[in-house]
């Protein structure tokens, strides 16, 4: 467990400072696999971010389904908020609703709220457990069960994967 | 290469155009934050996707610039908007539905010692 987080940090952070330089020279890489390794090794040697997230071909899938299906969602947002925001009669209908995950790591629940944030006309208010309450531009359903199907299930089936 | 950036970003701020006017037209905080955090999301990535075309040796930085925005973006419009309920700013007289109000859970949290 322990080498898995410090391994995942190491990875990003290395990632990170590639980016950041946009060479691949050989000095520039030793120095970021050195900085890497010592920040990772000073900062991730108790920390148990990583810990839920799963490495193999199935999760990997779904890690890149998720992000078609959130680019996708992230768009179909943006038309209907430009949709709301510009018809004369401002067709909205707000209210907060209460929706369950199955999810059961942190992290993942995270990945959830962020990305119902950014799909249409959800913002996520408060995380309680289990349940989020989701400001929704137009409720259709306030049931806790149709609400949920409706906001969470078609980020969720990915994550679950991924998160467990 | 330039025409092509040049469209993208002209999208990018047609986009965020949209952000404004929906930041004037909206009628309570929570509506404000929806359009705020979704259409200005958009925005900045197709600005920050027509500039990678203009300037193609910047690529590797902006796209690091994106997924900043797509992390931090949704983490602040959600604190904002959780702030906002807690203080108890109104909605508007449109809203149909506040299940946060009754749920039990939330009371619990709002009245636990400091």
């Amino acid at each position: 467990m322990k080498f898995k987080n410090i391994s995942v940090l190491f990875v990003i952070l290395l990632l990170f400072w590639l980016a950041l330089n946009n060479s691949l020279k050989l000095p520039v890489v030793l120095i970021g696999i050195g900085v890497s390794a010592l920040v990772a090794l000073l900062f991730c040697s108790k920390c148990s971010l990583f810990n839920d997230m799963k490495f193999s071909p199935k999760a990997l899938v779904n890690t890149i389904m998720f992000l078609v299906v959130f680019f996708i969602e992230l768009v179909k947002s943006n038309i209907d908020v430009t949709r709301r925001v510009l018809s004369p009669s401002l067709p909205i209908n707000p209210g907060i609703v209460e929706v369950k995950t199955k999810l059961k790591s942190k992290f993942g629940r995270m990945l959830l709220a962020n990305s119902i944030t950014l799909t249409p006309g959800t913002l996520t208010v408060e995380v309680i457990e289990d349940s989020f309450f989701i400001h929704w531009i137009d409720v259709e359903d306030d049931e806790i069960g149709s609400a949920s199907k409706k906001i969470v299930e078609k980020f969720e089936k990915y994550l679950e994967v991924i998160y467990g | 290469m330039e025409i092509i950036g040049a469209i993208i970003t002209l999208f990018g701020s047609f986009v965020l155009l949209v952000a404004s006017i929906g930041l004037v037209r909206m009628p309570d905080v929570y509506n404000r934050l929806q359009v705020g955090t979704k259409a200005t999301t958009l925005g900045t990535i197709l600005s920050l996707v027509g500039l990678a075309f203009v300037v193609p040796g910047w690529t590797a930085k902006l796209i690091l610039l994106i997924i900043f925005i797509m992390m931090t973006n949704p983490v602040s419009s959600h604190v904002l908007a959780r702030v906002a309920y807690f203080i108890k700013i109104p909605f508007t007289s449109r809203t149909v539905t506040d299940k946060l109000k009754l749920s039990d859970k939330a009371l619990r949290i709002e009245h636990e010692p400091k």
